[in-house]
């Protein structure tokens, strides 16, 4: 899709304008939408966080814990600031501080109040694991009318449930 | 691979179905729930490998996940650009998983799952986006499927989760509960009475945000809007969905007094655009994917007000859905260029208007 203003350059922004209480469609490229005083970073659907991500890069800027690191998957405070997105689960755990204030500012609150969940134990994954395969087998065993094999593994599922 | 779509249960759209409350305004009720398999980076940051290994550990517990016991998987690094396309067109996946975004490719192991009422995405930018559909407004019953979608997977596979934080998410706009609750809601008389602008400012008061039909980044067009929760974290789950549906259950109301007072202040006027938008979907040879959407919206708006009687939602449903580029395409057998669809989407729409018995005027 082209340009609306200068009708040269693809148009990279979709800008919803509302105005009168009509609403207006108005496709922008990345100059004309400069132009007009619209920061094409912020607009993007990649960037939800713009203004909370400057606002921790100004907190960092003033800390020497910018370049810290997650242990567990090496994405710094830097990286995180760049693309909006943390590395894995420990980032949480090693930018506890920053994440704190960042989700209090995005949610207004940081703490989770819904479900709660306890991971199973290794032990009934790996029972339930094992069940599955088992029945597989036993189906395999029953189509290819292998009946003493088909009544061991039905021994064996019973015992596991 | 190829796609072969009567595999898919109902097509994976059942909600196209017009079944549930005020159907003819909300087209869709939708839960998506983020999560993480502990254990691995965020799928940005794993290792082909490792988003290999995921995919194959949900693959494994899935005879265990009563809700998808049914399902087909889809790999979408098996699949062409048009396939993958026609699957964001169904709101099956996301343009991003789908590597429709730029020059972004399908990352290995990107998939998705879909059953009869619920589906999840693989390997998009969290591990796993459980969703459910339900057909009208039906918040509540999507809410209900969804957590016992989540509460099954989550027994065979481990979550990433943060006493203090919640389900964790790649983007911090989702941690918490993970959780989006949205509608997929046709407005065109707060439109054409220009009291809209109103209603979203107030909805974003209220702490709920609004996008286009193909949500995050995609335009408002057809009339067509996606109401969600604008934050995940501080309330439960239970909370953010019950807050959804007492919000858009005002907007219908409204959306219900702004058609009373078009119809009584202009009727006629209304009454005439509504015809001819349905006479140029009948008769045209050649229609632009927004012109078709509009005009769509138009001859919504006309059944909903009972001015066309013996045309049915469920075929506008499935006209604004199967009409679209991707959908074109893989009935025509190839990769259509865009004048070429226009031509295909004004057939294909004026093929299944004749089929139906024809509103009467």
């Amino acid at each position: 899709m082209l340009c609306d203003q200068c009708r040269e350059r693809d148009a990279v922004l979709n800008l919803t304008q509302i105005q009168n209480n009509a609403v207006t469609q108005v496709h922008l490229c990345e100059k004309c939408a400069a132009e007009r005083g619209i920061e094409t970073t912020v607009s993007a659907p990649k960037h939800p966080l713009g203004d909370f991500l400057q606002a921790v890069q100004q907190q960092a800027l003033q800390l020497p814990g910018d370049a810290a690191r997650c242990a567990y998957c090496g994405t710094s405070l830097r990286d995180f600031r760049a693309s909006g997105r943390l590395g894995c689960p420990h980032c949480y755990g090693a930018f506890e501080q920053s994440l704190r204030d960042l989700l209090r500012r995005v949610h207004g609150s940081a703490k989770h109040v819904g479900r709660r969940y306890d991971v199973p134990d290794p032990e009934s994954l790996e029972r339930g694991a094992t069940l599955s395969e088992l029945r597989t087998r036993l189906q395999q065993a029953i189509q290819g009318e292998e009946f003493e094999a088909a009544a061991a593994l039905r021994d064996q599922i019973r015992t596991l449930e | 691979m190829t796609l072969d779509l009567s595999l898919l249960p109902d097509g994976g759209v059942p909600w196209l179905a017009a079944s549930g409350e005020h159907a003819d305004i909300v087209l869709s009720s939708r839960i998506r729930l983020a999560r993480n398999v502990a254990g691995y980076a965020f799928t940005a940051r794993a290792r082909d490998g490792e988003r290999l290994r995921i995919l194959a550990q949900v693959r494994e517990a899935l005879p265990r996940v009563p809700s998808l016991a049914r399902s087909v998987v889809l790999r979408l690094d098996e699949l062409t650009p048009t396939e993958r396309a026609l699957l964001h067109e169904r709101h099956l996946v996301s343009k991003e998983l789908a590597g429709l975004e730029g020059a972004a490719e399908t990352k290995s192991g990107a998939a998705v799952l879909v059953s009869e009422d619920a589906g999840v995405m693989v390997n998009e930018e969290d591990h796993l986006r459980l969703q459910v559909f339900r057909s009208g407004f039906d918040v509540g019953g999507a809410f209900q499927a969804a957590s016992r979608l989540d509460r099954e997977l989550g027994g065979e596979v481990p979550y990433a989760f943060h006493p203090e934080f919640g389900f964790l998410t790649s983007c911090p706009t989702n941690t918490g509960t993970g959780m989006r609750a949205s509608v997929l809601i046709h407005l065109p008389g707060l439109v054409l009475t220009r009291e809209i602008g109103k209603v979203l400012q107030g909805l974003q008061q209220m702490g709920l945000t609004y996008r286009g039909l193909y949500g995050e980044g995609s335009e408002v067009i057809g009339n067509f809007f996606q109401i969600s929760n604008q934050t995940t974290l501080g309330r439960t789950e239970e909370e953010l969905a019950e807050h959804l549906s007492r919000v858009v259950k005002r907007v219908i109301e409204q959306e219900e007094e702004a058609r009373r007072v078009l119809l009584r202040d202009a009727g006629y006027i209304i009454e005439d655009k509504l015809w001819r938008a349905y006479g140029t979907l009948r008769h045209a040879r050649s229609l632009p994917s927004d012109e078709a959407m509009n005009l769509l919206s138009g001859v919504r708006l006309a059944v909903g007000l009972q001015l066309m009687v013996g045309l049915s939602v469920y075929t506008l449903n499935k006209l604004l859905i199967f009409s679209q580029s991707a959908h074109l395409s893989l009935e025509a057998g190839r990769s259509l260029t865009e004048s070429e669809a226009n031509l295909a989407r004004a057939r294909h729409v004026r093929q299944v208007l004749a089929n139906e018995a024809g509103p009467a005027g």
